[in-house]
């Protein structure tokens, strides 16, 4: 439909709308989830192991390196916060594909034990796919998994920088508008929005690596999984 | 003569006794630990795929499928969802038609620019990398409802929420201390 339609037809447009707005609250009334990935799915919602985030940037400190975040256990509030752990039977793979086949090629897993983090790698998997063998030969990072309310520890080993606690949530989204959308209550955002997951924390896991140790140049594939231990 | 059996019998015994002793010390110190398998429970490239556009009873297993085979698995049903979500879509702002916007999407990968600027989308780069401060809920709201130039159903295509509620940090680990 064009962006700009003579007032004859806006009846037309409103019912379109309707119609539009009410397949979303069909769609969608079983699946009020958080975005972006908070709570996704039964399975893992509310659980260690549950993913709520994933980011992917060039370091703001040095042009050579890539950091990658995984959060986990979204919306904790406060004062649930310094009660949050990591699961130790849990182990958080961060999964690089360097040639562009949706399959990694590297990998970077990072184990939780007696209150401190390690992370493994980069370092080629010894399998593919959805079933993971933790590399205890790859190079490794540690430090004290920091604690709620205390200063960030940070490992640094091999131009690795590791750290592992509760931050701030750094995901920002009207998830309650979005909710009232899908559900046909409202027809559209408010503005200005009100931010659903301000003021809560998640378990991070922030970890630094040159570009030269995942493919040096060029583009890469990446995503985070979560694995429970067998 | 009875004295002397018994006597090598206890020998033997004893022999034996240490011989496992020391086999089964041998064993602690130079058996390999087992090695820690696992198996995937979450996944996660792009923000916001699962969530809106896997259907409820598929959640989990989207979760434990690896990306080279979400395409093929997941790739009709995004696209009838996205035309679901709406019904008047053509092309959106990255000029895809909706077989090669879900095409892109239910591979679920983040890809990385290692050559410069790492972001969801800035104006000018797009889908380099995800950076914390990256309102990629409003980007991808204007990729499923804004049509071609963005224009289209302006009350979905932003939520205004543009940014975080903490300042990020300018060093690492980046993310704001906790609440």
């Amino acid at each position: 439909m064009a962006a700009h339609t003579l007032p004859i037809f806006k009846s037309n447009i409103m019912k379109k709308k309707t119609i539009l707005l009410l397949s979303c609250a069909i769609l969608f009334a079983t699946a009020l989830i958080y975005a972006a990935d908070h709570i996704d799915a039964p399975g893992v919602t509310e659980t260690t192991s549950d993913i709520t985030d994933f980011y992917a940037f060039q370091s703001p400190e040095n042009n050579s390196n890539i950091v990658f975040v995984a959060n986990l256990q979204g919306l904790l509030s406060p004062s649930a916060s310094a009660g949050a752990t990591f699961d130790e039977n849990v182990m958080v793979e961060f999964n690089i594909d360097t040639n562009d086949d949706a399959v990694e090629d590297l990998v970077i897993q990072c184990t939780f034990e007696n209150g401190m983090v390690t992370a493994y790698g980069p370092v080629a998997p010894v399998s593919t796919g959805t079933s993971s063998t933790l590399v205890t030969s790859a190079n490794t990072v540690s430090t004290n998994i920091t604690a709620y309310g205390s200063n960030a520890s940070i490992g640094n080993q091999n131009g690795v920088k590791l750290f592992a606690g509760p931050r701030d949530d750094p995901f920002f989204m009207d998830f309650a508008q979005y909710g009232e959308i899908i559900a046909g209550n409202a027809s559209s955002f408010n503005d200005p929005g009100t931010d659903t997951f301000a003021g809560t924390n998640v378990m991070s896991v922030v970890i630094e690596v040159p570009k030269s140790m995942i493919g040096g140049s060029g583009t890469i594939n990446t995503w985070v999984t979560s694995n429970r231990k067998q | 003569m009875m004295k002397s059996i018994n006597k090598k019998t206890a020998i033997v015994a004893v022999a034996a006794i240490l011989a496992l002793t020391m086999i089964s010390c041998k064993n602690d110190d130079t058996t390999p630990e087992m090695p820690s398998m696992y198996t995937q429970e979450d996944q996660m490239g792009r923000p916001a795929i699962n969530t809106v556009f896997v259907g409820s009873s598929m959640k989990d297993n989207f979760n434990t499928t690896a990306p080279s085979a979400q395409g093929a698995a997941y790739q009709s049903a995004f696209e009838a969802r996205l035309l679901a979500l709406n019904p008047n879509y053509s092309t959106n702002a990255l000029g895809l038609d909706a077989a090669t916007f879900t095409t892109v999407l239910a591979t679920d990968v983040l890809s990385v620019s290692l050559d410069g600027t790492t972001t969801f989308f800035d104006g000018t780069n797009v889908l380099t990398g995800r950076a914390l401060a990256d309102d990629v809920i409003s980007v991808e709201l204007l990729l499923i409802f804004g049509g071609s130039d963005g224009s289209e159903n302006p009350g979905l295509t932003d939520d205004h929420v543009d940014s975080n509620d903490k300042a990020f940090l300018t060093t690492f680990p980046y993310l704001a201390s906790p609440w």
